[in-house]
């Protein structure tokens, strides 16, 4: 069973080659290309994850299934797919959320001239991400990244007539490219250093240890461990796809493509991606001991781009760009979580994280769609009474995202923060827990001004509750976020524990970390931090509620936090001004190099100076010219004209008398005669 | 000497110059005829030599040898490796496709069009497969004609001073290439290439005769980088690329530059090994500053047809990248495998220019015969107006800028992985060059032609017409398919390459 893995990426491939070549002008035929693709897919997916629990052996030696061999010279390079438990859980999530999705925008995407076209972007983006997950080297990683990078900036700037959404498709393309060019140099370090790029070759101890002890020195950096160097290198990949500080500025422009999209790429699926790259490179990242260099930045990065972009989210007005700053967010958490070590929980909030944040994302596009594609909170509220399925779920999805018991994140965010405590990465544990109390008030100030209160616009007014089409995947993620987290409760939790069979999510992802040479130990219950989060978690939601709800906003009233935070809000509501600062340099260097460049090429140096040997030969041509006219055929015309000349002369003794030739005869033997005999 | 399959494939092309130029010229009908047939039959040819070369056995192949001018040693010589083989079926590949195009869009002067063109394939098959020095340089110059008058006599408005500064910069190259090969010849007393190979570092060690070898070197390396072309030798290739007609260009950038690049594998390499990896840090920078600085110079153009040449000049630069770096690898213990790899690269990437870049010309010369206009700044909005246009670009746009999955790619991952072991400074500026790629494709290209609000001027533009699709899709089907699988191509190459790869 497990050797099918291939078919996961596979039978999406085939759908989106048939809609593109084929069946494009039908759009039943699409859909259903589509739906039929990934439904097999995630059955099949189901069946890998059913045959790999209680398979801890899976986590050392991975059934692998070979598919390219290439030629390096004498040696040989082997590419393939695999399936251990890291891919495993990916397999439980991913394709599943892919049919949620795609059964979602069929009734998203009614009526939509490129709807087809949708429908055989999306099923490429799912061979993507499926392939990034089953591949067993870096170099078909990459290969499936990039092709997601694609789907990402095609599916961004779907409505191309619009400038925001192009704009913002060619901005994610390119600034993840700049990661992309990093992961691309991590992997040939790897390549070049241990001339595999297959996950498990590499995640030999003893390749690991030769990694870890081999040197190389940078310049500025000093002398850095091969295995830190890569580790900081492909991770400057996972900061480009997983917008982290510094590139994160691409997601939030991202939410310009069709909602489904930003629920299936920005938020479940591929921004994830960057967090299950460096899961799935633990081992080298642990490889130089605790605490290295490549650690202490993912731990770095990871909790700044947490608090950082949660202030962020809280004075957004746009209802999927919260969300999107809200994904940033809670993608620094899982990075953190695995910088500081806490491989378990950060995956396990990479699965809970995107059950939920893919509710709240198709509960924001029902809420878009509900009300007339008004989208802006500050116009929406009143929405509970209009569309009561959407509220339900979504206030599902808030209490997920703010970690509040029993919903999926309340477990695995609290792991996380569990496990800062418990390791002593306080800063990381203080820095987390203030932006888990920003989420909750975020999320609380969300659900207020869209759902409570009254409508604030005639949008908002007749809004209506979606078909079935688009509610249904939401409430049956809403059913995931409210009891997903309960495969990770830790063992000796009152009742639950006993009741769930000792965290069965530890056990299975726990044996990954046999590779790092560690053993999977899971932690008992932190009280304290439990308790603290929890309360931080409704102390925000009760924040939000009072701030917003308490009083609800009348139509055309500023942000009551406008006020309290005063000077700061522009900078929160322009997002620092990240944006503006690269304008200003990056992008203008560009600009300039390119231009400058441009003027070296045809205006300064090159074609001048070509231009200018062209007439300076052009000038010997012409001079040598003259002097073939003088002097060449100068000399030509003199030897002729000599001849002519000499002719002439010599014209008059052709008289043609007989007797004149025979005088001339006589004379000249005469004369040779007389010279003879002188001589 | 077995059945002689490179003399067939090189002079079929002039064979049915030779039936062309027997055809009344109004017969405009059966001169495209018989063009596309010849080259279509040439294509077969160019195939069965694809699949007939024994990949096992590997070296050169379908040799050929006769006395042809006895009292100067100089020999009709040729044969076929991993190195010419790829790049042979190529050239027999595009040829047909550019007349195809070309039968539909050429109508002045048709005559003198298809025949200079089917002298021109005879050219660059020559070149490919010649294995005499001398050989070679007549081959080398019956490419260099033709062309000339393709760009002079089927451009555009500045036809006539591209024609001559493309005639002069390449004809400059080969008046040092013929000193150079003079060179050889007196040092070795051969003009075959594989024996002056074999002779020449013992008869003038690089150490002892630095000097004059280097001169020699830099002579012929001279003419090769002209027609890469590599920076600071490349100001040609733009004004050249955008006079020239659309077909003119399919092979200028397609076969054309591939000559410079064969060049360096074929000759300089293999003679002068000492020298090519005692200079290699110079030319790696040359290679890095093309690649870099054509990018960059790209996103500054609004020509669309001048930045797919400018992109040619930053994408050649991978080719001499990857050689320079396996040069200065060669008799490095440790290295043998980094070596290959960047030569494979090399040549993978000379492959898979041509069939990308070929097509982004076809495309260019698509929307300029309904537009007539190439100014980037005209259009926008194509995406609605012409979706199957669109999804050309699409593909052939992202194959250009090294998407994964498309032909691009692995070539620029096999130079990268070779050149960060040999040299790894080199690599991780020239990773800068990946990134300015997906600036200007997708920033300039895409977004002017496809994205936003359709002008009116262009509501009724067609889609493309069937005759275009066909000369397009063998080309989209090269990219997906070695993208995906470029396995057959990465063995044909290896088995060359690794030869190379002991040289030192």
């Amino acid at each position: 069973m497990l050797n099918l893995v291939w078919l996961v990426p596979a039978l999406p491939l085939a759908a989106f080659a048939a809609i593109s070549v084929v069946l494009w002008r039908d759009r039943r035929a699409a859909t259903w290309a589509a739906w039929l693709a990934i439904g097999a897919s995630w059955l099949i997916a189901w069946a890998i994850f059913a045959g790999t629990w209680g398979q801890p052996q899976l986590a050392t030696e991975p059934v692998r299934v070979g598919i390219l061999t290439l030629p390096t010279g004498a040696e040989f390079l082997r590419l393939g797919f695999m399936v251990d438990p890291l891919t495993g859980i990916m397999l439980f999530m991913v394709p599943f959320l892919c049919l949620l999705i795609f059964v979602y925008s069929r009734g998203y995407m009614d009526g939509d001239p490129r709807y087809s076209r949708y429908f055989a972007y999306v099923s490429l983006f799912a061979t993507g991400m499926l392939g990034l997950v089953v591949s067993d080297n870096l170099l078909f990683l990459y290969v499936f990244w990039e092709i997601m990078g694609l789907c990402s900036y095609l599916l961004i700037s779907f409505w191309f007539e619009k400038e925001s959404a192009y704009r913002a498709g060619l901005k994610a393309f390119l600034t993840t490219r700049v990661g992309d060019a990093l992961l691309l140099l991590g992997l040939l370090l790897l390549y070049s250093r241990t001339g595999t790029l297959t996950f498990s070759e590499i995640f030999q101890a003893d390749v690991l240890s030769r990694l870890a002890d081999t040197v190389v020195s940078l310049p500025l950096l000093g002398t850095v461990p091969v295995a830190v160097l890569a580790s900081l290198l492909i991770f400057g990949g996972a900061v480009g796809k997983s917008a982290q500080f510094p590139l994160h500025v691409w997601l939030p422009d991202a939410m310009e493509g069709p909602t489904p999209v930003s629920a299936l790429i920005h938020a479940a699926t591929m921004v994830s991606a960057g967090v299950y790259l460096v899961a799935r490179m633990f081992p080298l990242y642990a490889a130089a001991g605790p605490g290295n260099g490549a650690m202490t930045t993912v731990a770095a990065i990871g909790a700044f781009t947490a608090l950082f972009s949660a202030t962020i989210a809280v004075a957004q007005n746009d209802v999927k760009r919260v969300l999107a700053f809200s994904t940033i967010s809670q993608l620094g958490y899982m990075m953190a979580g695995l910088g500081i070590g806490a491989f378990v929980a950060g995956v396990f909030h990479l699965v809970t994280h995107a059950f939920f944040k893919a509710l709240l994302f198709l509960g924001s596009g029902s809420v878009i769609v509900g009300s007339h594609h008004e989208q802006d909170m500050m116009k929406l509220g009143g929405l509970r009474t209009r569309m009561p399925v959407t509220f339900w779920s979504f206030l599902a999805g808030t209490l997920a995202l703010a970690g509040v018991f029993p919903f999926a994140g309340f477990w695995s965010k609290d792991e996380i923060l569990a496990e800062a405590s418990h390791g002593g990465h306080m800063l990381v544990y203080v820095v987390l827990t203030l932006a888990a109390l920003l989420t909750a008030f975020y999320m609380g100030r969300q659900v207020c001004l869209t759902f409570l209160g009254q409508p604030r616009s005639h949008e908002a007014e007749h809004a209506h509750e979606v078909t079935p089409f688009m509610y249904v995947p939401v409430a049956i993620l809403a059913f995931m976020a409210t009891f997903l987290g309960l495969m990770g409760v830790p063992a000796d939790f009152p009742i639950l524990g006993k009741l769930l069979g000792e965290n069965p999510f530890h056990h299975y992802i726990g044996e990954m970390l046999t590779l790092t040479g560690a053993h999977p130990e899971a932690h008992g219950v932190n009280w304290p931090v439990m308790l603290i989060s929890l309360v931080l978690a409704l102390l925000g939601l009760f924040l939000g509620w009072l701030v917003y709800g308490r009083r609800p906003l009348e139509a055309g009233q500023p942000d009551p936090l406008r006020r309290v935070l005063g000077s700061l809000y522009p900078v929160l509501e322009n997002r620092y001004y990240v944006d503006e600062f690269y304008q200003a340099t990056v992008l203008r260097a560009v600009h300039w190099l390119s231009a400058t460049f441009t003027a070296i090429d045809s205006r300064w140096v090159i074609d001048p100076f070509v231009n200018a040997v062209g007439r300076s030969f052009g000038r010997l041509a012409s001079r040598s010219s003259s002097f073939d006219g003088r002097f060449v055929d100068g000399a030509v015309h003199a030897t002729a004209r000599l001849a002519d000349a000499a002719g002439r002369a010599l014209r008059p003794v052709q008289t043609g008398k007989v007797q004149d030739y025979l005088l001339v005869v006589a004379t000249t033997v005469l004369l040779l005669l007389g010279v003879f005999i002188i001589l | 000497m077995g059945f002689p399959i490179l003399s067939l494939v090189t002079f079929l092309p002039l064979l049915g110059a030779l039936m062309v130029l027997m055809l009344p010229r109004e017969n405009t009908r059966a001169i495209k005829q018989i063009s596309v047939g010849t080259a279509v039959v040439t294509l077969g040819l160019g195939t069965i030599i694809w699949s007939a070369y024994d990949r096992a056995a590997g070296g050169l192949q379908f040799i050929e040898l006769a006395r042809w001018i006895p009292a100067i040693d100089v020999n009709y010589y040729m044969g076929a490796d991993g190195l010419s083989v790829p790049l042979i079926f190529l050239t027999t590949l595009l040829t047909p496709l550019a007349l195809l195009y070309s039968a539909f869009t050429i109508n002045t002067r048709v005559k003198e069009f298809f025949l200079l063109f089917l002298v021109l394939e005879t050219g660059m098959l020559g070149v490919f497969s010649a294995l005499d020095l001398v050989l070679f340089y007549v081959f080398w110059e019956l490419g260099l004609v033709p062309m000339y008058f393709l760009i002079g006599l089927w451009g555009g408005e500045r036809r006539e001073y591209a024609a001559i500064k493309f005639f002069i910069y390449t004809l400059a190259g080969s008046v040092f290439m013929l000193l150079g090969i003079l060179y050889l010849y007196f040092t070795t007393g051969s003009f075959g290439i594989p024996e002056v190979a074999a002779a020449f570092e013992t008869a003038r060690p690089f150490a002892q005769n630095m000097g004059i070898v280097s001169l020699v070197f830099w002579g012929i390396f001279v003419a090769f980088a002209i027609k890469l072309p590599l920076f600071p030798f490349h100001t040609w290739l733009p004004d050249a690329h955008t006079e020239a007609p659309t077909a003119g260009s399919v092979i200028l950038a397609g076969v054309l530059l591939k000559l410079g690049g064969y060049g360096f594998v074929r000759i300089l390499l293999p003679v002068f090994p000492s020298a090519f990896k005692y200079y290699s840090p110079l030319i790696a920078a040359l290679a890095v500053i093309s690649i870099v600085y054509g990018a960059l110079v790209c996103m500054a153009q609004w020509d669309l047809k001048r930045l797919i040449a400018y992109s040619s000049v930053s994408h050649m630069g991978f080719v001499m990248l990857g050689v320079a770096a396996g040069a200065a690898g060669l008799g490095v213990a440790g290295q043998e495998t980094s070596v290959s790899l960047a030569l494979n690269g090399a040549i993978l990437q000379m492959f898979n220019h041509g069939v990308i870049t070929g097509a982004l010309f076809l495309l260019v010369g698509v929307i300029y015969e309904r537009a007539h206009t190439r100014d980037l700044r005209a259009f926008g909005g194509l995406g609605t107006a012409m979706p199957y246009f669109f999804g050309f670009m699409l593909v052939a746009g992202f194959a250009s800028l090294g998407l994964p999955g498309l032909a691009g790619f692995w070539a620029e991952l096999f130079v990268f992985r070779g050149t960060l072991a040999i040299a790894p400074v080199f690599a991780i500026v020239g990773v800068l060059g990946l990134v300015f790629a997906a600036g200007y494709m997708l920033w300039k290209v895409m977004q002017n032609l496809f994205f936003g609000e359709l002008d009116d001027r262009w509501r009724n533009l067609p889609d493309l017409y069937s005759w275009e699709i066909v000369a397009l899709t063998p080309l989209l089907a090269f990219m997906v398919f070695f993208g995906v699988y470029p396995t057959p191509l990465v063995n044909l190459i290896n088995t060359a390459t690794t030869a190379l790869a002991g040289l030192l």
